[in-house]
């Protein structure tokens, strides 16, 4: 049976994992290699490193940074942020990424996604797509729409027909974040996952407002194929051994 | 020494990274000299078939690969480069493989199930004996990406795994040093390394 997946993921700045200063158990909270060991060896099926930084700079130092976590990883590595070009994806993928996350630059430029999969294929065409709740149809189910940079900007386009739009190009894999309930810890967006995967062919990586082991169950049910969580790992508020213990128990298959 | 054939088809890092991990010498090499001098081959690989065997086999390495395979040099295909091995594949259109193990490359008929086939499965043992999984429990997970799938008879599949109906997942040639891995064992975590490493060791 296909296991679901839990996917930790860490933003890292100018080459360092940032939020990590009360991680403990390692020497350097914000060495990205110390973490990616980390995760490798404690049931993550798969880590994704976000990159926030700003500069260009920056963004070489998290290249080599991806290169040197890259050896330390047996389990797939998802890299994101600030990816805009067909070259950018190859930059990654030679440090040893398996995949490559894309968001406001494939809304800008949706060939992106195509280029990038027919050049590297669809597996590591990751589409990460920030959602948010607009309004309410008829039948009580949630509208959204896709917003872009950092959840400010309105693209006015509808998240399920863009999720539909980015597999017709070849996306590999959709990353769906709830801006709703990102943060907020009260539980992933259902409806909104739901809605997604219910129309998709590919997977769905549910992310925003993991809590506690409860909402990674219900996300489950509601159609996610892999769920996402940043502070919760990485404060250690919970951990991943335990939360896939908890899966198992009820009935959910997981990797343990 | 270990040669990470390199045909410009996916990430073989990974491969090199898992490789140094266990403490195996290897190169990355597009030479079909180091096929030669090498005592042990990995045909790693993402992508779509027909390229793949048109860039093998204008670049020489596949009649470099077939001979030293079968002169008995151990080889281990994975993902796309486990479908090579195969006598031919029908990823769009119908294209000739390898020919190292008996069988053919199909699409995975996944029941309603999402294609491709992503994320950790786990491995049914149907030959325990076989060099690469002595010792292996029976269920451990390994991760797959793929949408199409090897067609061969039981006596080649040393692992099985289920995904709307049974996947070879694991696979030997009947007569010769050839496996072939359908899930990435470099990212397969202790079970993938273990493999790797039984690999390397034999």
């Amino acid at each position: 049976m296909l296991a679901k997946r839990i996917i930790p993921c860490l933003d890292v700045k100018d080459g360092r994992v940032v939020k990590g200063v009360n991680f403990v158990g390692l020497r350097d909270a914000g060495d990205i290699v110390e973490n990616a060991k980390y995760y490798n060896d404690c049931g993550a099926d798969e880590v994704c490193f976000l990159d926030i930084t700003a500069t260009h700079e920056g963004r070489k130092t998290f290249a080599l940074q991806v290169e040197k976590a890259a050896r330390e990883l047996f389990v797939p590595l998802t890299v994101g942020g600030g990816i805009s070009s067909v070259e950018d994806f190859r930059t990654m993928l030679l440090a040893g990424a398996d995949k490559v996350s894309i968001n406001s630059a494939a809304v800008k430029n949706p060939r992106l996604i195509s280029d990038a999969a027919e050049k590297f294929g669809s597996q590591c065409v990751v589409v990460a797509i920030d959602a948010k709740k607009v309004g309410v149809d008829p039948n009580g189910k949630g509208i959204f729409h896709v917003f872009v940079h950092g959840g400010r900007i309105d693209t006015g386009t509808d998240a399920v027909k863009w999720a539909k739009e980015a597999q017709k190009r070849g996306a590999g894999e959709i990353l769906l974040t709830s801006m709703d309930a990102d943060g907020t810890k009260d539980g992933f967006d259902n409806d909104l996952t739901s809605q997604v995967a219910n129309e998709l062919t590919i997977p769905v990586i549910a992310s925003g407002g993991a809590g506690k082991p409860e909402h990674f169950y219900d996300t489950f049910k509601a159609g996610a194929d892999a769920a996402l969580a940043a502070t919760l790992f990485h404060f250690r508020q919970l951990e991943i051994k335990d939360l896939k213990k908890y899966l198992k128990s009820r009935g959910i298959e997981v990797r343990l | 020494m270990i040669d990470i054939i390199d045909y410009k088809m996916g990430n073989l890092h990974s491969v090199k990274n898992a490789l140094d991990k266990l403490g195996y010498e290897s190169i990355i090499s597009s030479d079909a000299a180091d096929i030669k001098s090498a005592d042990k081959l990995i045909l790693p690989g993402v992508g779509a078939f027909p390229d793949a065997m048109a860039l093998l086999g204008e670049s020489g390495l596949a009649s470099e690969i077939e001979t030293e395979c079968k002169n008995g040099k151990p080889l281990l295909g994975i993902c796309l480069g486990m479908q090579l091995l195969f006598e031919k594949s029908y990823e769009f259109g119908c294209t000739d493989g390898l020919g190292l193990i008996p069988g053919e490359v199909i699409p995975i008929d996944g029941h309603g199930l999402k294609i491709p086939h992503i994320g950790w499965n786990s491995l049914s043992l149907l030959n325990p004996c076989d060099t690469l999984v002595k010792g292996m429990r029976d269920g451990e997970y390994v991760y797959f990406v793929h949408s199409y799938r090897a067609d061969t008879d039981k006596q080649n599949t040393v692992c099985s795994t289920f995904y709307g109906e049974e996947i070879p997942a694991l696979v030997k040639s009947p007569s010769l040093n050839v496996w072939g891995a359908q899930f990435h064992p470099e990212k397969s975590h202790d079970t993938g390394l273990a493999i790797l490493k039984r690999f390397a060791e034999q």
